[in-house]
């Protein structure tokens, strides 16, 4: 396969910019590369001589290895840079550290942080490509891509599918770049949580629909996300209680009979057992859990693979 | 030094008159349709017009203490070039403006350097803590204009009754920032549409609203002067239309970003964007145009708020609130308010001359023989385009840097000095 040229040199912030035929072209890609990971030799060359940067200013083990296992899949140099244990410990801000960076040949970035925004801002100061991974809460397109890609391994074009999103709405990047996506694709998507983690306008600015209530929002529902509740926001008095936010929404054998029979299950991760989903649907035959995680170095692969253009 | 313009037209009375001035020392010394005398200056402004000098409630000079951003030097000459003749200093320095001494440093640094009339706001509450009244009857002797924790708001109603009742007793006006802390959370920009969409948390037009509302029932009970500082909702006004029905003596300003930009500024993360209140809605922006005519607002006022590039380069969450205002007021509203026919220009230049004057009883705002020599001189017409270069002050953190704006400023005169020529 040749890299289409719309492809290369262009940063992905989030997946607004991208058509649904661009993004059929990333998934299509990324399918043979999923090819090459099923392999013994999980190694092609075509990046050889590139140098990807993970510039992770938020921590994330997982998704860091997931796009440097997908930097060394192609072959190219791979560096990390985590906030943690470097100069921004001692001050130095984003712009002195992409300066210095730079300064080192890097070809392409992959960044995380808490703060949205930041992906443009690296790639303002270093005109090179950058691969969103992640900031704060606005958008995770990989992770986004990696969803569709999975669902669209399993039940084919998304269009008219019924996707339901369980969760805390508010604080999620993965549910910003996935209504973006799938809507594109054609998919009807549905949002739900309680209130005080849904944000306004969720109707007018992405055209999805909003439910409170689970039954509702999962009724008929061909696919269902979970999304991971985290503890700090009882202590900003957003809900009282895991135990109570579980009773009204947790993913369950009882709770999904409102969904179509066969409705698949997807967990960004990672999950917390027992407070979105239960083992008997994460570990169900309907899960797809395990395999979106498997996918998405395919689509990390495929990405830096159209990006800079390497050759097959 | 007598100064004598020719062939302008004057604006008195809300019109534009073809007149001469003739300037007297610190007076204006005559107005008349031709003047033939003798001056040290004349100067031909053919074309263009002669408004009073503007007036700023609301700057930061950032002087003393962080003068790597601005200092009263810079302040004031970036206030000449945008028109303005006499701005007033918000107290939120390093240390705060909270005390006589502070206030008298910058009143000597102005007057002796300064190319405007800088008029003090003390602290109202010592060190802008939140905790305790400060020594505002001492300060109102040494010629503070005002109160105000500008930057931040008192969250204790207890302590703002008290401020407002111990203001009172001294006749001084309270301006305040209104904004409760909790609801504001760590809020980046307005909290809306493009919240959700870019993932930046909100400060919703609540945290503004409920504090109007507390400090309003607060003036009315303890007889304060109340002005509200750059208001930004609709439902904000809403509250200071029903107070000012009931006779509460209660102003508010506005700012020209709040008149002419919307939340939909944000959405590139632009960190020239981010300020305190954050631009709001379509809705708050158009509600704010037509309370400016119906003079619901009483006057404009910039917010100017330098901070260096280094600051302002930074992860949106980062970056500091504010932006710089006094160079671009006019021309700013002039093109998207005056030139697109939302106001007229009388409203607009009232809103920066006598109505400020008149909400903190301050000198100037007005053109007549014998008044202060304040004013400034401007092509409508011609446009230059606003670039780092030409501003003059330390700091670049504007929306609206290398746009084209008309209604450049040509020549302002500060009781009775040249403080800014236009060299284009």
């Amino acid at each position: 396969m040749t890299p289409s040229p719309q492809f290369i040199g262009r940063s992905m912030f989030d997946l607004d910019t991208y058509s649904p035929e661009e993004i059929m072209y990333i998934l299509e890609a990324a399918k043979g590369m999923k090819e090459i990971n099923l392999r013994e030799y999980k190694k092609i060359p075509t990046l050889r001589g590139k140098t990807v940067c993970t510039l992770f200013i938020e921590n994330s083990t997982r998704t860091r290895m997931s796009f440097e296992l997908a930097a060394n899949r192609l072959s190219a140099d791979v560096v990390s840079f985590q906030a943690s244990i470097s100069a921004l410990q001692k001050g130095e801000s984003l712009q002195d550290t992409v300066y210095t960076l730079d300064a080192m040949g890097i070809d392409l970035y992959c960044i995380r942080h808490g703060s949205p925004g930041s992906p443009q801002l690296v790639n303002k100061y270093s005109h090179k490509p950058v691969i969103n991974g992640g900031d704060g809460r606005h958008a995770h397109p990989t992770q986004a891509l990696l969803d569709i890609y999975s669902i669209w391994e399993k039940l084919g074009d998304l269009k008219g599918l019924k996707i339901t999103i369980v969760g805390d709405i508010l604080n999620s990047r993965v549910v910003r770049s996935n209504l973006i996506g799938m809507q594109k694709l054609g998919a009807k998507v549905t949002v739900c949580g309680p209130k005080t983690l849904m944000p306004g306008n969720m109707e007018s600015v992405y055209g999805c629909r909003v439910e409170y209530d689970l039954a509702r929002a999962l009724h008929d529902a061909d696919v269902v996300m979970g999304l991971r509740m985290q503890l700090e926001r009882m202590s900003e008095g957003l809900f009282p209680s895991l135990e109570e936010y579980s009773k009204h929404y947790v993913l369950s054998k009882n709770t999904l009979k409102h969904a179509k029979k066969n409705a698949l299950i997807m967990h960004p991760g990672p999950m917390n057992r027992g407070i979105e989903i239960l083992p008997e649907i994460a570990d169900g035959s309907h899960s797809i859990i395990v395999e979106q995680v498997a996918n998405g170095v395919a689509i990390r692969m495929a990405l830096m693979f159209l990006i800079m253009g390497g050759k097959a | 030094m007598k100064i004598l313009i020719q062939n302008a037209k004057i604006y008195q009375n809300s019109k534009l008159i073809k007149s001469d001035i003739l300037i007297d020392r610190k007076r204006i010394a005559k107005i008349a349709p031709k003047l033939e005398v003798s001056a040290d200056k004349v100067i031909d402004a053919a074309g263009a017009c002669i408004f009073p000098g503007f007036i700023d409630l609301h700057a930061h000079l950032r002087d003393p203490g962080q003068t790597y951003k601005e200092d009263i030097v810079t302040g004031t000459k970036a206030a000449a070039h945008g028109g303005f003749t006499a701005i007033c200093a918000m107290p939120n320095t390093e240390p705060v403006t909270d005390n006589i001494a502070s206030v008298e440093y910058i009143q000597l640094r102005a007057k002796e350097l300064g190319s405007s009339r800088v008029y003090v706001i003390g602290a109202m509450t010592k060190g802008s803590a939140g905790e305790e009244i400060s020594e505002m009857a001492t300060m109102k002797s040494g010629g503070i204009v005002a109160v105000s924790d500008d930057g931040k708001c008192v969250q204790n109603a207890r302590l703002m009754l008290s401020c407002m009742r111990y203001a009172s007793n001294f006749d001084i006006p309270l301006i305040i920032h209104a904004e409760d802390y909790n609801l504001a959370g760590k809020g980046q920009i307005h909290g809306g549409k493009v919240s959700t969409q870019v993932g930046l948390s909100g400060i919703p037009g609540l945290a503004e609203e409920v504090i109007i509302a507390r400090d309003i029932m607060l003036a009315e009970s303890s007889g304060a002067k109340l002005h509200i500082a750059h208001i930004s909702t609709a439902k904000s006004l809403e509250l200071v239309r029903q107070a000012k029905a009931k006779g509460i003596p209660v102003t508010c300003e506005v700012t020209p970003h709040h008149l002419v930009l919307t939340e939909e500024a944000c959405v590139n993360f632009d960190t020239n964007t981010k300020m305190k209140p954050p631009l709001r809605s379509e809705t708050d922006r158009k509600a704010c145009v037509q309370a400016l005519k119906d003079g619901l607002i009483d006057c404009i006022a910039t917010d100017h708020a330098p901070h260096a590039d280094f600051e302002k380069e930074k992860e949106f969450d980062y970056a500091p609130f504010g932006i710089i205002g006094l160079e671009t007021a006019f021309p700013v509203l002039y093109k998207h308010l005056v030139q697109t026919k939302q106001i007229s220009l009388a409203c607009l230049v009232d809103a920066l001359t006598c109505s400020p004057a008149r909400v903190l009883n301050l000198p100037g705002g007005s053109l007549s023989e014998g008044s202060p020599a304040d004013l400034t001189i401007i092509d409508l017409d011609k446009e230059t385009v606003f670039t780092p270069q030409n501003i003059l002050s330390k700091s670049k953190n504007s929306p609206w840097l290398n746009q084209s704006l008309p209604g450049t400023i040509l020549w302002t005169i500060c009781n009775g000095t040249i403080t800014y020529q236009n060299q284009g």
